[in-house]
């Protein structure tokens, strides 16, 4: 492993100025993701900031009748929250549909939206990846694509040797759920605070694949706001894997159905938790029977690029997701009926 | 720098640890407690599982940095100088080891899993076992064995 310095700051405010004022510094939190990557040689700082009781671990209720949680609280104990059963199951799912105990009881609020991806070639320093070294060209066109893209790719696809060309996937089953829950992210940075929707958090790979997120060098997340639902509304999280447990996503579902209104986010498909609008716009306001689903989800998925590749390309993942998106929605909604 | 923390009930404190190291290797190369097995390094065979502040992760995963004041616990931990903890017992008798080197890691899952399940109050079900044993890979038994060392470690710490 590469040697680096190691800080643990008095405050999230002295942890903000420390990785300011150093280039190669990072955050580390629950450590599930990064300390694996130094390990790997995946990342290579040379300074590691501990911020992992700097900020919150408590959830707590908001005027506006959501709740605000704190970005140290663990994936364990977001997904054991009462309030989160009861008012987001579909956070709760999602939760416990990633990774293992283990792991949850590690994983925080703010660090498992900023996990990388598992694209394999990623993690594999040994193969080119605009990712990880932009302009270094993508390993993942033509090769092993199960776990890739479809939406939202590079328009400089299929030229695996263009700096733009990526078809990583974002990894997180917690991003998805927050995605259709329309969170807020708080946010500390070194011009001072800020609140950044979550569907604005995660970047699709447009011209640089390396940046995830729109997050400057230096900002922290502090917290993760859930506006309240809609009277009467009911969510879920579904997800299909390869195998019944401890799988990344092949694809995934988070909905929420409300009188006259369907959201849908969707993972497993893009390089951010992929909220379907143009399927939700297709289906506002009239019925929510299976055919205007899988309608609404040939609308969506009009612009999908699936991918070839040495093992059979993922284009099974257009019928799957629509089939999972069907499935999950007609259940919510005979809940809501009987 | 200088680690203090509690391992195993014990204060402890270490000289010269670098902070990006990992708890598994202060664990078994500073402090002596082997137990702990190091396999995968990434936090998905589950070897190295171990209490921290009174909830099982991975100490591969953990920097030793962030070790600092926190309790540990280790398979080390587990039995007394009389007898074996019952989740120990339960696997010697339901023939759940093989070559061992998942043991430790599943030794502390279990206590973790049956201890949360019973203050809850019913002994985990099949589907429980198998999902909070996911993080906890073995490649010899094919886990037939292991799940039945949980029940009986299950059914033996609900009569004490």
């Amino acid at each position: 492993m590469k040697p680096f310095a190691f800080a643990r700051p008095a405050d999230a405010a002295e942890a903000v100025a420390t990785v300011a004022t150093e280039p190669r510094a990072v955050f580390l939190a629950g450590g599930t993701n990064l300390v694996d990557h130094l390990k790997l040689g995946v990342a290579r700082p040379d300074l590691v900031v501990d911020v992992r009781r700097l900020t919150s671990r408590e959830i707590t209720d908001t005027a506006d009748g959501g709740l605000r949680i704190g970005a140290a609280v663990t994936n364990s104990e977001l997904a054991a929250d009462r309030r989160v059963r009861e008012r987001y199951p579909v956070l709760a799912q999602a939760l416990l549909a990633g990774a293992t105990g283990q792991l949850r009881n590690l994983a925080t609020t703010g660090g498992n939206p900023l996990q990388r991806t598992r694209c394999v070639y990623f993690q594999d320093v040994s193969t080119p990846c605009n990712k990880r070294e932009p302009g270094s060209g993508c390993s993942a066109v033509g090769g092993y694509t199960r776990y890739h893209a479809i939406l939202g790719t590079s328009a400089a696809l299929p030229d695996p040797t263009a700096p733009e060309t990526c078809i990583a996937t974002h990894p997180s089953d917690m991003a998805v759920a927050l995605a259709v829950l329309d969170a807020q992210v708080q946010v500390l940075g070194p011009a001072g605070a800020r609140t950044i929707p979550f569907a604005e958090l995660h970047r699709l790979p447009g011209d640089d694949p390396s940046r995830d997120t729109v997050l400057e060098h230096g900002e922290l997340i502090t917290a993760i706001d859930l506006p309240p639902l809609p009277a009467g509304a009911r969510s879920a999280y579904r997800k299909v894997r390869d195998r019944a447990s401890y799988a990344f996503a092949l694809v995934s579902v988070a909905a929420v159905v409300a009188d006259g209104e369907v959201r849908l986010a969707l993972g497993g498909v893009a390089h951010k938790p992929w909220r379907a609008s143009r399927a939700e716009e297709a289906l506002r306001g009239g019925p929510v029977a299976d055919d205007a689903v899988r309608h609404a989800m040939d609308v969506e998925l009009t612009t999908a690029q699936p991918q070839p590749g040495v093992d059979g390309g993922n284009g099974f993942k257009i019928p799957l997701v629509t089939r999972t998106v069907v499935a999950t929605v007609r259940d919510l909604t005979q809940e809501t009926q009987a | 720098m200088r680690l203090t923390c509690t391992v195993n009930g014990s204060p402890q404190q270490v000289d010269d640890v670098w902070e990006g190291e990992s708890l598994l290797y202060v664990l078994r190369e500073r402090m002596g407690l082997p137990g702990s097995k190091n396999a995968c390094e990434q936090g998905e065979c589950g070897s190295c599982t171990v209490y921290l502040d009174g909830t099982p992760v991975c100490s591969c995963l953990v920097a030793a940095g962030q070790a600092e004041g926190r309790e540990i616990g280790t398979v080390e931990g587990m039995a007394t100088e009389e007898s074996l903890h019952p989740v120990q017992q339960a696997f010697l008798d339901a023939g759940a080891v093989q070559c061992g080197f998942c043991t430790p890691g599943l030794l502390v899952a279990t206590d973790d899993l049956v201890t949360r399940s019973l203050a809850a109050g019913a002994p985990p079900e099949d589907a429980e076992i198998r999902e909070a044993l996911a993080g906890n890979l073995c490649r010899c038994t094919g886990y037939e064995k292991i799940l039945d060392a949980v029940k009986l470690a299950a059914q033996r710490m609900a009569a004490r």
